[in-house]
């Protein structure tokens, strides 16, 4: 096989950030992570890219069985078939959430199989991959790329990962293996269903899980790809979301999930008379802002808020006769209730949530995976996010200026992924559906702690308190005046919810040392983590 | 776990409020005398942004009770400071350091000076929502949910070990937190326990005080001149709701509802009747029917409002929406909620439907032109209308015009 020699990893022997910079958004960056150059945040829409996408080798169907068998006997021969070496990328998916085993599996086997200085790039980490502490510490894992929550984040914001953490929406994963600032050696897709010849999909099988769309990117622009699998298909796989032509070998291993853990048998309504009013007030605010009318869409994940949400909204649809085009999930029982009720003619999902949904998607072709790229990249020729009239979205905080955080919380340790929220921020109305405060912690600051999104491009914060409106949306300050929403300017909430917790909390203690960057959806760093004092 | 116990003898310890995982906007605090000055370990999980705070609000609780010198616990679970202080307080009472007169602590704001109720005898109190008194974090957002009334209770969701750290609660809670303008009220404890409850919440002024488990006018009676004489004044100045809660109770209904004109409304606690009825409370509620009737009755004949109990099953709406079209058919003006969310469809079951009103207003209007062409005979239609249906009319579009139901200008 044709072995394309790559130069040696950057981050191997540069420095885990250097050169602080200040960026458009008055963020101090660095401009060199991980050994690579980045350019720091221009403004929304303020950085145009350059030259062609990242092209993985040329392969040749001389090199691969003619009857289509990629199967190889277990992880390690994949690997080692892959070339692995020190300081390689290795992606992974979070499609099986907390019940993942896969990207361990691979993680550990790279271990045994004495490599250092690995970046583990994930779309997702959750808690049950902690044990990637004890491999960053043993120098198997160098640093990752992708979420830093639980554990890992308290890890990473103590600064004790060896190299900087990057954080990217689904988006910008896409976008930056895409345009190869994330170059992937080795991709690793866990696939529910998967033929011999690499084909895949997640809507079937024993740990099926809805869509495959994390791991297009990397199917597509990665040196080499493995798939593995528990539930081995004869050819064909169909359908198959992931193509065998794109995909090296095939592993079959026991299992590749916990499916109690991949999927929520029923997600639930939450029941908190705060969280409940919140989720009334947005579904009001559409209404009422003339948002909601025939053919109109919309996006709402799985906390409990954006269900609630739903549920109400649906209530004001059938008052009204109104009937969505589209909706896109994270899809969820609610979700499909509306399709299957002929209130929305499609789902368009990113990833799914519950049972209800894998079921949808499996059986109704109405119920459409949707990708990052098709989605979210923005680096592409336009993508859905923008397209979708409004969108209910979480945060941890929310400042004067409606810039938001979704990444940590307020005493500066990294809570949260950032998901799609960012690429979402380009709906036509984007909605932060807040509690105005957390355990005293007021969510609505002066200042967030971590910018994840520009105020400019948030519309709308909901909280139990009132509704606050940014003040470039004219439009919907009209469209809702004279409405019984509770409409109040957004300093005005601040001021109550501080002299409720007794003033505004005490700054987070943290060093001037990065621990990790916030990346924007072109690719370009917005701000940074701090290490959070010891 | 709730505490608040009083110290062993010979220990000068004290303990208030509650820890644990489910702990939300609440704290445990431990106060044992002793020691050089004030030492304070502090717990909590908002320790980063707010840990200095805290220790501020724990001191100066501390010194402004009069103690110099205690070791003092707190595990805190992101109180606020008015919980923060109420539980310091009932710790450092606990433990029998100073002061030891109760209805002192911390400067009351609240105005001294003589008055009648804050409210209007004949507001609307359609719902009424329970608080437990020990338990602040429902108490924060209360408000928002814009029930007619809030109740703070100290009574049955209070364990007897807390009733006194609830107390400090409940009056802080009274001067610091906003209900949104709802109607505040307090459920004291049956007498005599509920005599030391209003000494410590009456100076703060709640506009309405429930009395359960009422039997007797002069349990009525001795609510309103301790109240009276806690604001040094001839008249209590806050209003009263009897709990009829038994037979007895339901029995001596008028004599209840008439023996101070404090009184404002009369209510009936349903769980506790059929108890000592001795039969099962069910959904549709025909045991109790008889009761609730005779309440109305004796309500209407002493010129106070009828309220009806709660409806106990908070995820059946359709329940309790047919509860309370029910209970507005029977007379009565509103009743109990135990969660926000039955307030909207309280709300909803309560308020004149689209058809009543558009007859109503047929009706005034059918009077009005009668009396404009000086007939004596109201006439809708082929109908003739008795006075009595024309003056039901005029309160039923009243109180469409007061939910908002109508636009102003007519009539």
């Amino acid at each position: 096989m044709n072995v394309v020699t790559m130069p040696r990893a950057p981050w191997l022997d540069g420095p885990a950030a250097d050169g602080l910079a200040d960026n458009a958004a008055g963020r101090r960056v660095p401009t060199v992570i991980n050994g690579q150059e980045q350019v720091p945040f221009q403004g929304v829409g303020g950085y145009a890219p350059e030259g062609a996408r990242h092209g993985p080798p040329i392969r040749s169907a001389r090199d691969y069985p003619a009857d289509g068998d990629k199967r190889v006997p277990d992880i390690k021969a994949a690997l080692e078939k892959a070339g692995l070496r020190d300081g390689m990328t290795i992606s992974s998916h979070h499609h099986f959430r907390n019940g993942d085993k896969v990207a361990l599996m691979v993680l550990q086997a790279a271990a045994e199989m004495g490599v250092k200085g690995l970046r583990w790039f994930p779309s997702a980490s959750f808690p049950v991959h902690e044990p990637v502490i004890q491999l960053m510490e043993q120098g198997v894992v160098h640093h990752m790329e992708g979420s830093m929550n639980g554990p890992l984040g308290d890890f990473t914001s103590r600064g004790r990962m060896p190299g900087l953490g990057v954080l990217r929406s689904h988006g910008g994963r896409f976008q930056a293996v895409q345009d190869g600032e994330v170059h992937i050696d080795i991709a690793v897709i866990a696939a529910p269903s998967a033929d011999p010849f690499g084909n895949s999909d997640g809507s079937h099988g024993p740990s099926a899980c809805g869509s495959l769309g994390f791991a297009l990117a990397d199917s597509m622009y990665a040196d080499h790809v493995i798939v593995v699998t528990d539930n081995l298909v004869p050819f064909p796989c169909i359908p198959w979301q992931i193509q065998g032509n794109h995909v090296d070998s095939v592993v079959v291993v026991d299992s590749v999930g916990d499916p109690s853990k991949i999927v929520s048998g029923t997600t639930q309504i939450t029941r908190s008379p705060d969280r409940l009013l919140i989720a009334e007030h947005v579904a009001r605010f559409i209404k009422e802002a003339g948002i909601m009318r025939d053919g109109f869409s919309f996006q709402a994940g799985a906390g409990g808020i954006a269900l609630a949400f739903v549920a109400y909204l649906k209530e004001l649809m059938k008052q009204d006769g109104v009937k969505a085009r589209f909706v896109r999930g994270g899809s969820t029982q609610y979700l499909v209730e509306l399709l299957q009720e002929g209130l929305t003619d499609y789902i368009l999902d990113g990833q799914t949530f519950d049972l209800a949904g894998v079921q949808s998607i499996g059986s109704d072709p109405r119920h459409v995976a949707s990708t990052p790229l098709t989605s979210y990249n923005y680096h592409g020729k336009g993508n859905f996010a923008s397209m979708v009239d409004a969108v209910v979205l979480g945060a941890t905080e929310v400042d004067v200026d409606f810039n938001a955080n979704v990444v940590t919380h307020s005493d500066g340790m990294l809570l949260h992924g950032i998901g799609g929220w960012q690429n979402c921020l380009f709906s036509g109305c984007t909605i932060l559906a807040v509690p105005s405060f957390r355990d005293r912690i007021p969510v609505l600051v002066e200042r967030v702690t971590t910018l994840t999104g520009p105020g400019e491009l948030v519309d709308v914060v909901v909280t139990e308190r009132g509704i606050a409106i940014n003040p470039r949306r004219e439009d919907l300050l009209r469209a809702v005046e004279g409405s019984t929403l509770p409409v109040r300017p957004i300093a005005d909430i601040k001021a109550e919810v501080e002299a409720m917790s007794g003033g505004p909390p005490s700054p987070p203690r943290t060093t001037d040392r990065p621990v990790a960057v916030i990346k924007w959806v072109d690719g370009t760093v917005l701000d940074t983590v701090w290490q959070v004092e010891p | 776990m709730s505490t608040g116990t009083a110290p062993a003898a010979g220990v000068r310890r004290g303990e208030a409020g509650r820890r644990g995982g489910d702990v939300r906007s609440d704290l445990y605090v431990a106060v044992e005398a002793g020691g050089a000055g004030l030492e304070v370990s502090l717990e909590s999980r908002v320790a980063a942004l707010y840990g200095d705070s805290i220790r501020e609000t724990v001191e100066s609780t501390l010194r402004g009770l009069g103690v110099e010198a205690a070791r003092v616990e707190v595990e805190d679970a992101g109180a606020l400071p008015w919980v923060i202080e109420a539980r310091v307080e009932a710790a450092v009472r606990a433990a029998g350091l100073p002061p030891a007169a109760t209805g002192e602590g911390a400067p009351s704001p609240s105005p001294a000076a003589p008055a009648p109720p804050a409210t209007a005898r004949h507001l609307l109190r359609r719902s009424r929502l329970y608080l437990p008194g020990n338990e602040p974090k429902f108490m924060l957002n209360a408000g928002l949910h814009r029930p007619d009334g809030v109740i703070l209770d100290l009574e049955d969701s209070v364990h007897p070990d807390a009733k006194p750290a609830a107390r400090l609660l409940v009056r802080n809670a009274l001067r610091q937190v906003d209900f949104g303008g709802a109607e505040r009220m307090v459920r004291i404890n049956q007498l005599p326990l509920g005599l030391e409850d209003l000494d410590a919440v009456v100076p703060e002024r709640p506009e309405l005080i429930l009395i359960p488990k009422a039997e007797r006018p002069d349990q009525v009676v001795e609510v309103a001149d301790r109240i009276a004489a806690i604001l040094g004044q001839a008249e209590p100045g806050i209003w009263l709701m009897p709990i009829l809660e038994s037979a007895v109770g339901v029995e001596n209904a008028f004599a209840i509802a008439s023996a101070s004109p404090a009184v404002v409304a009369l209510t009936v606690g349903l769980e506790d009747y059929t108890t000592d009825l001795g039969v099962v409370k069910t959904r549709e509620g025909l045991e109790t029917l008889w009761a609730r009737q005779r309440l109305v009755n004796a309500a209407r004949a002493a010129g106070v409002q009828a309220i009806d109990s709660v409806y106990g099953d908070v995820q059946d709406e359709e329940g309790l929406l047919a509860w309370g079209h029910a209970s507005r058919a029977m007379g009565f003006a509103g009743m109990g909620c135990v969660h926000p969310r039955q307030i909207r469809v309280i709300h909803q079951a309560f308020a004149p439907t689209t058809e009543e009103i558009e007859k109503a207003l047929r009706i005034v209007e059918a009077f009005r032109e009668a009396e404009a062409r000086g007939l004596s005979v109201v006439s809708l239609g082929s109908k003739m209308i008795d006075p009595p249906v024309v003056t039901r009319a005029r309160r039923l579009v009243e109180r469409a015009r007061e939910l908002g139901l109508l636009d102003g200008g007519e009539e």
